[in-house]
């Protein structure tokens, strides 16, 4: 699996546990972040009539702010630039991955499970920020017969610290897979047309089953963005609605 | 040179250990948390300080322009709406005082018509009471002149038939006579 594989490009000093070796993990995560930066610097004029790249950057900025509002609420709108990062980060690393040459930020769990313990984690501090200890009431929640809740409340603790295991493993997973099954659709490309005669001409199949998933992986590079910004928004629901 | 080789050959004893998925190697976990935090951070205040707000201000400028244009076009609308309020009352006044005027006027023209046919009437009254008693008188006169014209008449046959004179008198008792 060359494709996931880490290579260090500058070496850097270790700070104790932390190793700031700059490596093509790093320069596509910085690719992304400019890129980020770039599309939406250029898209945020302040004109009247808006151009495309205005439009563009506008219709992001709503789409993300109905996505909070709907789903957390309009008093979660500080956490706005929050999800936007998150959205067009995971977003343009996603995509940035799928040219041939390009490394997949995304698809190793160490990038998304620091994501999700991030975003969980804050959740969870903030929450008991603002509520105090009343933020435990999300893991009973109320108006149940009193015997439940010595089912629920394991259940809810469970979900919880399931969330940021969930959130990780389905982003690094499915860009992981998407990846590997073009591959192996693509070795059995080479390998049909190595074998010559009929199984040459087979190799057609593949073919179109590699266009076809690399359609497929476009739509799931934008919809794991998704998922991973809402689920934001869903977990953010309980810092300000801890009575379900 | 000898430490990048060594970081490669460290990582893929490790990427081996692990079974071979470089996702698994957790020598590179460090650096990859590492510069996420940095890329992530630089990207998150990038957006949160300069960016968002930028795009925010557009969109809420835009907004407070349309609604100030559509308070002014409320506006303007309401103006016309008084205007055209204005303008029919004018025109109904109008209309009422031509309508006041057609009605005095008629009026006025009828009153003249109507003395206008009641004196006719009165001085065909009169001429034709002066008629009537002119028709009268004349045939009163007539009836008068018969009665001297027969006097004349059975005198003048009197005297050729019978020689006998008769006086205006003796007629005249004759004739009432036969009146009578």
């Amino acid at each position: 699996m060359k494709q996931f594989e880490i290579t260090p490009i500058i070496e850097g000093p270790k700070f104790g546990p932390i190793d700031t070796t700059f490596t093509n993990s790093s320069l596509w995560m910085m690719i992304a972040v400019l890129g980020v930066i770039v599309l939406f610097g250029l898209g945020s004029g302040r004109k009247l009539i808006p151009g495309r790249l205005q439009s563009f950057g506008e219709i992001c900025y709503e789409f993300i702010m109905d996505m909070l509002r709907e789903t957390t609420g309009p008093e979660a709108v500080k956490f706005f630039p929050l999800v936007f990062a998150l959205f067009f980060f995971i977003l343009f690393a996603n995509l940035l991955g799928m040219n041939p040459w390009a490394f997949t930020t995304t698809s190793h769990l160490a990038v998304t499970a620091a994501l999700s313990f991030f975003v969980v984690g804050m959740v969870f501090v903030i929450g008991i920020i603002k509520n105090g200890t009343r933020f435990f009431k999300i893991f009973a929640p109320s108006g149940l017969p009193f015997i439940m809740y010595f089912l629920i409340v394991p259940i809810e603790i469970i979900s919880f610290i399931a969330r940021p295991v969930a959130l990780s493993v389905r982003l690094f997973a499915n860009m992981m897979a998407g990846h590997v099954m073009l591959k192996v659709f693509a070795i059995f490309i080479a390998f049909l047309v190595g074998s010559g005669g009929v199984l040459a001409g087979a190799a057609i199949v593949p073919i179109i089953g590699t266009t076809a998933i690399v359609a497929l992986e476009f739509l799931v590079a934008a919809l794991q963005a998704f998922v991973f910004a809402i689920l934001t928004c869903v977990y953010l629901n309980d810092v300000y609605h801890v009575d379900h | 040179m000898a430490a990048e080789t060594k970081i490669v050959e460290d990582a893929t004893k490790a990427a081996e250990a692990s079974g071979g998925l470089p996702q698994l190697d957790f020598s590179t976990w460090s650096s990859q948390i590492f510069w996420l935090v940095i890329s992530f951070g630089l990207l998150y205040l990038v957006l949160w300080r300069i960016i968002l707000p930028r795009i925010g201000a557009g969109i809420s400028e835009r907004g407070d322009r349309i609604a100030d244009d559509l308070d002014v076009a409320s506006q303007m609308q309401k103006e016309a709406e008084e205007a055209s309020i204005a303008y029919e009352r004018v025109l109904a006044n109008a209309k009422a005082k031509a309508h006041n005027i057609a009605e005095t006027t008629r009026k006025s023209v009828d009153a003249d018509i109507a003395a206008e046919v009641e004196t006719a009437e009165a001085s065909f009254a009169k001429k034709q009471v002066v008629a009537d008693e002119r028709i009268r008188d004349i045939r009163r006169e007539a009836l008068s002149n018969i009665d001297n014209v027969a006097k004349d008449a059975i005198s003048a046959i009197l005297a050729k038939f019978g020689n006998v004179k008769t006086t205006a008198a003796e007629t005249n008792s004759a004739i009432s006579k036969l009146k009578s």
